[in-house]
């Protein structure tokens, strides 16, 4: 079947006359990075299972400029900002999703002051709407026994206070879900954001993605679920640094929703 | 009968007055000092905000134990203020309990919940200083909370322990006198708690025991005069401040870092090659510094948070640089710039009205660069703050005076800022590259 799923560019579907119902904003982890990249295919699969239709820039994306921003170079964030919403606006695109919080929340709340206004939403958030309107139909059956603990991405959490939508998602699995010592409001930091990803930590005495995986192992967890790729990034480290790839996974909750359904 | 301790009392009371008007101009002023940034909008969720997050003390209960002690100190400060209305209008007038005729025995209900309020604000003082200095709990103990932020803070718990038993020895050697039928003392008042002491006063005569009334009556007044002068020079300072702080706390999403006009204007110069840049003759314009190097580059609000900055180190506890040993502690970047912008206030003051340099800033000078680079812009600190304090908001301003006013960032972060400058990524992939990952379905 997945011979079958084609991803249009917006501009080939605007070309063909045809307007999708969501842009899905790849992000460069989501286009360039292997274990990222992984989640994005997993991610438009089951958009095409829901019947969504939906494109994507392609090459005509660019980066949204938050690393760029955290790291307090104003000028590029607000050069890549505004050639963004030159092509979203020629485009007139109206809603968009993301796989990445940072995108996510770069779009949705810093875009709008220059010009760019568009219904913005992560996917776990998408997803959800999904199965509520009936699109989706999850059956955890494989997943049943497991233990799995959700790491709040802080971009997706504190940030925007979305909390509940990719555990509503992991509830549909019918597994166990446990929660961390800090979790939600208090959800720890994988270490990642701020551009710290690009960067070597300060001097410390621990790293911030090992305190994190070691607050999830504590829960002893089959499968660390995230939602961010950068996130995904920092925890798959921490499990590899406590050798522990053989008993714990570090999945994206839209994988996690994929697997169940087999595709 | 004498007016000598009417006209003493009003002479001290309007000097205490003075005094600490004196410094809440200079902290008006300090504030001032800080770049305007409208946060007048939307006034009645700002309101509620207040009125939840100050009033209301909701943020505290996160942390059970320590958030119901505070609510004990709090709601006894507050209303044994109320006692103090009364003390204020005897002192003037020279009456004794001035409000008991006129309350019946409402005054004794209110006399008696002070008293008991009293008491449990000293049970809640000893369990914060047991926290303090017996258990030593974590929190208070990071380097920045060495030396003074140390002593004040304990001093603020002695302070009410001693006003508290001030209250309470008053009240008992009142209700002696009173029951004694000594003139003046007419029965007023119901003392749950200082009916306790009072037998101690037994076997003394009359006088010494007016002696003493008297004494604690004018030693409770003056010590909540010193306290109110203390204030300026204390974390304590929040009582009053954490309402204006609540009210002009940021009302978008933690995520929200603002966008720098000065750079739209520039950006939008440079992608449109319509536009005249020499439109506006350069008399107009002022030359921007972009980002924050001293306190004076800073917003109002983030001074008014310095300000407000209990010291109480929620933040730094939360804080995932923090907790794996780096330098960054996000209450001492409050503190920080509090510690400045006071320097920055009393040169001001020595120069008659105008800041003479004084070849030091807010960064390098109290805040690195290492901590700078050490935060993952997680608003950890920001959720954890009981008081809508930002201390990522300065830590952003910084780096933006690093990069844009210094090009000093860290050189791996250059490699990513220059990597999205080139190819829209912050890694060296080709933008033309970017819909492979369409071929591996
Ligand atoms: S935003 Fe920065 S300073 Fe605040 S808690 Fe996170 S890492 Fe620490
Ligand atoms: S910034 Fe807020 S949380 Fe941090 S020490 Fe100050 S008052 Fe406490």
């Amino acid at each position: 079947m997945s011979q079958s799923i084609s991803i249009p560019t917006l501009a080939e579907m605007i070309q063909e006359g045809k307007k999708p119902e969501v842009l899905f904003w790849v992000g460069c982890a989501g286009s360039f990075d292997d274990r990222a990249k992984k989640i994005t295919k997993a991610f438009v699969k089951l958009l095409h299972q829901a019947s969504v239709s939906f494109a994507v820039l392609g090459t005509e994306e660019s980066c949204t400029g938050d690393p760029a921003k955290r790291s307090g170079n104003e000028f590029l964030f607000q050069m890549q900002a505004m050639a963004n919403i030159e092509v979203l606006n020629g485009y007139e695109v109206q809603k968009i999703v993301t796989t990445c919080p940072h995108c996510f929340n770069t779009l949705k709340n810093e875009y709008p002051s220059l010009g760019g206004n568009y219904e913005v939403v992560h996917h776990t958030q998408f997803l959800k709407g999904l199965l509520e309107e009936g699109r989706l139909k999850v059956e955890g059956g494989q997943f049943k026994g497991k233990r799995i603990t959700f790491h709040d991405p802080c971009y997706l959490g504190r940030a925007n206070n979305e909390y509940e939508a990719p555990r509503s998602l992991l509830y549909k699995l019918e597994a166990e879900i446990v929660e961390m010592k800090n979790c939600k409001q208090r959800g720890l930091c994988c270490g990642a954001g701020g551009a710290q990803m690009f960067k070597e930590p300060e001097k410390g005495n621990k790293d911030i993605n090992i305190e994190r995986t070691e607050q999830a192992l504590d829960k002893k967890p089959n499968i660390i679920a995230t939602g961010c790729p950068f996130c995904n990034t920092m925890m798959t480290d921490g499990i590899k640094n406590k050798e522990k790839e053989a008993s714990v996974q570090v999945m994206d909750v839209a994988e996690l929703i994929a697997q169940a359904k087999d595709i | 009968m004498t007016l000598l301790p009417n006209l003493i009392f009003a002479i001290l009371f309007f000097t205490g007055i003075a005094v600490f008007a004196k410094n809440v101009k200079k902290i008006i002023r300090n504030i001032r000092l800080g770049i305007s940034e409208n946060r007048s909008d939307q006034s009645p969720l700002r309101l509620k905000q207040m009125l939840r997050v100050a009033l209301g003390q909701s943020k505290m209960v996160s942390r059970p134990i320590a958030g119901a002690l505070h609510i004990v100190v709090y709601i006894g400060f507050i209303i044994i203020n109320i006692e103090l209305l009364e003390i204020i209008v005897d002192g003037f007038l020279g009456t004794h309990r001035v409000f008991a005729p006129f309350l019946g025995t409402f005054y004794n209900v209110l006399i008696a919940s002070f008293e008991i309020l009293a008491l449990l604000v000293i049970v809640a003082v000893f369990f914060f200083w047991t926290r303090r200095n017996i258990i030593k709990i974590k929190r208070f103990f990071n380097p920045e909370m060495k030396g003074w932020p140390k002593t004040d803070a304990n001093l603020i718990l002695y302070i009410e322990v001693v006003l508290m038993s001030l209250f309470l020895t008053m009240n008992a050697s009142d209700f002696w006198l009173q029951t004694k039928e000594v003139s003046n003392y007419s029965l007023a008042g119901s003392f749950p708690v200082s009916q306790f002491i009072t037998p101690l006063f037994d076997g003394l005569s009359v006088v010494s025991v007016i002696a003493i009334e008297r004494t604690t009556w004018w030693l409770h007044i003056l010590g909540i005069l010193f306290f109110l002068n203390y204030l300026y020079y204390s974390k304590h300072l929040h009582i009053i401040l954490a309402f204006p702080n609540t009210y002009f706390a940021n009302l978008q999403s933690k995520g929200q870092l603002s966008n720098l006009d000065a750079v739209t204007a520039e950006v939008k110069l440079m992608m449109d090659p319509s536009v005249d840049p020499y439109a506006n003759s350069p008399e107009d314009q002022e030359i921007v510094k972009f980002g924050a190097c001293d306190v004076v580059d800073l917003s109002w609000i983030q001074l008014l948070n310095a300000y407000t900055c209990t010291e109480c180190g929620r933040c730094t506890s939360e804080c995932p640089a923090n907790q794996t040993g780096k330098v960054l502690s996000p209450r001492k970047i409050m503190m920080d710039t509090r510690d400045r912008l006071e320097e920055v206030g009393k040169n001001i003051d020595t120069n008659k009205g105008s800041f003479v340099p004084d070849g030091k800033q807010l960064l390098n000078d109290y805040i690195t660069q290492e901590e700078l680079w050490a935060c993952t812009s997680c608003n950890a600190c920001v959720e954890a703050c009981p008081i809508g304090i930002d201390p990522l908001s300065i830590i952003i301003d910084m780096r933006r005076y690093l990069v844009m006013e210094q090009s000093s960032a860290p050189s791996e972060l250059n490699n990513m800022m220059s990597n999205i400058e080139n190819n829209g990524a912050p890694w060296p992939f080709s933008p033309m590259d970017r819909l492979n990952w369409k071929n591996e379905l």
